[in-house]
């Protein structure tokens, strides 16, 4: 394909802007870290001297590290549940033709574009009504409403890309559909699943509004980080635990990005 | 070597209607995810309307229907005031974010050509990790003796903390701005992308410069990724809580701002 080059000059003021645009975006996150490694207890300039005190504290409070298992447990759930029901939908969605389906799918990523608060609040009134207990349950509940939109988004560009000579090829060997699934399907579309379930699992850990709303006794993290907020003096060992949050998130969101790329080009191509 | 014998196992009533009827497959798949929703959604949302026409009675709900929540929350000149503000402040943001990430998708678009991919991670990195510990970063940054404060006056730009910094617009608008910004680029730089590239380079053949080939070219064709940035960033702008009456009402304002982008973008792109 020949290519008019003039377009493709770099252009100096958009490169600084667009380097500008990335300190932005990373700059005030970066300040938690920073301040998380400090000896003073008041987050301000000039710092005070290298410490990794704050960590240390964070193994001696007791309900931290309950809420933090309350959120593994939730996060796990979700991230399984919510897969386990995407993938069927991301099938349909990919290959076949059905009446219906364009408002069937903009009606199933409606939470995209709902603010968590709202959902947060209508599903408690729904519980209350039906007379269910607040507890992890019903937060993990909520999180796979949030989930479930992002799962599928995930998982479609895979199933879509995904040629369908191989199952073929299985059925054409007397494979039952489920073993064609079991052994072609799924294995094929692993790095999909894979990114879908490290993200799932980052979106629920890191859920504040619907965990604020739908939590009985036992808390998740974000919601005892939100209690911890009002003591100043809890304000440094926060920073480290938010460091730890953060690196983690970072780490799980890049290699999920990074697994949902594996195999698209060139399933591009074959399609 | 002898030849395996392929025998089909004998297909059940089911199966084989399944195997005809294509449509009913894809449903029989979206079922789970489609009734989650259906339950998650529809149902809660239907509830959260029956409620905001009952009444408290004293003690007890009174669950005749009446529009006297409505009317109350009508009769409120602080309720509207609130709705006006939240609309207001979340239409000047999205115009910021969107104004702001466009130049930052039409140059991963156009001006990146090697790590495409790595550029999208690294701007849309930020958004998937927790909105709390965002937010709780903003504070770090802008509060009275928070680090630009702390700063500015060790700078000696200002002799007195600046207490205007957080819980301002400007704040609000910032921290949005800065949560949201996957949300624009992302849709925009789908559109960008999309862009068949020899239609500019007909313009530049014919002699369009840069700015004109921009203009007349590239911005129009843009502009559905543009809408969907503004439909996308509109609708998680609004935030305050209240009961059921106030989740109606700001889902009727979200739903009306979101038709009138839809409408928008069915104009746009004709």
């Amino acid at each position: 394909m020949a290519r008019y080059t003039g377009f493709h000059r770099p252009n100096r003021p958009l490169a600084l802007y667009a380097g500008a645009f990335a300190v932005f975006l990373y700059l005030p996150i970066l300040f938690i870290p920073l301040f998380s490694f400090n000896a003073g207890v008041y987050v301000k300039f000039p710092l005070e001297g290298f410490t990794l005190a704050w960590y240390a504290d964070l193994f001696q409070r007791e309900p931290l590290q309950r809420a933090f298992w309350n959120s593994v447990q939730v996060a796990a759930v979700v991230s399984i549940s919510s897969t386990v029901l995407a993938v069927p939908a991301a099938m349909a969605i990919a290959r076949y033709r059905m009446p219906g389906k364009r408002a069937a799918v903009s009606f199933i990523m409606l939470p995209l574009v709902l603010p968590g608060l709202i959902l947060g609040v209508a599903l408690l009134t729904l519980l209350n009504g039906l007379g269910v207990r607040l507890s992890l349950v019903t937060v993990a509940l909520g999180h796979m409403v949030i989930c479930l939109p992002y799962a599928i988004s995930v998982l479609l560009p895979r199933f879509i890309g995904f040629s369908r000579s191989l199952e073929e090829a299985s059925a054409d060997l007397c494979e039952s559909t489920w073993w064609t699934f079991l052994r072609v399907t799924l294995p094929c579309n692993m790095p999909g699943v894979l990114a879908c379930l490290l993200m799932t699992f980052t979106i629920s850990f890191d859920e504040f509004f619907m965990a604020f709303f739908l939590s009985g006794t036992e808390p998740t993290l974000p919601m005892d980080i939100w209690s911890q907020l009002r003591f100043p003096q809890d304000f440094p060992s926060l920073l480290a635990l938010s460091t730890l949050i953060l690196v983690t998130s970072f780490l799980m969101v890049f290699a999920s990005l990074k697994l949902g790329r594996i195999g698209l080009v060139q399933a591009k191509e074959v399609r | 070597m002898t030849a395996m014998p392929l025998t089909q196992r004998p297909a059940s009533a089911l199966s084989r209607f399944l195997h005809r009827h294509e449509a009913w497959r894809g449903w029989l798949l979206l079922a789970p995810a489609f009734c989650l929703m259906l339950v998650a959604i529809l149902f809660q949302l239907g509830s959260t309307l029956a409620m905001s026409t009952w009444s408290l009675d004293g003690y007890s709900v009174d669950r005749t229907p009446t529009l006297g929540n409505y009317s109350a929350m009508l009769g409120q000149p602080m309720f509207s005031a609130l709705i006006g503000r939240s609309l207001v402040v979340a239409t000047f943001a999205t115009v910021v974010t969107v104004a702001l990430c466009y130049p930052m998708a039409y140059f991963v678009a156009f001006h990146v050509h090697r790590h495409k991919a790595l550029w999208l991670i690294l701007l849309t990195l930020p958004f998937w990790t927790s909105y709390l510990l965002r937010v709780f970063a903003w504070k770090v940054v802008l509060g009275y003796e928070g680090v630009l404060n702390t700063a500015l006056i060790g700078l000696g730009i200002v002799q007195e903390p600046l207490a205007a910094l957080l819980y301002s617009q400007t704040a609000v608008t910032l921290v949005l701005a800065h949560s949201w910004a996957a949300f624009a680029i992302l849709p925009t730089y789908v559109s960008l992308e999309k862009i068949d590239r020899s239609c500019i380079e007909a313009a530049a053949d014919l002699g369009d410069g840069p700015m004109r080939r921009f203009w007349r070219i590239t911005f129009p064709l843009s502009l559905p990724g543009v809408v969907a940035a503004f439909f996308m960033m509109f609708g998680p702008m609004d935030n305050w809580p209240a009961g059921a009456t106030l989740s109606v009402v700001m889902i009727v304002t979200i739903g009306l701002a979101g038709l009138a982008f839809l409408a928008v973008g069915r104009l746009v792109g004709r």
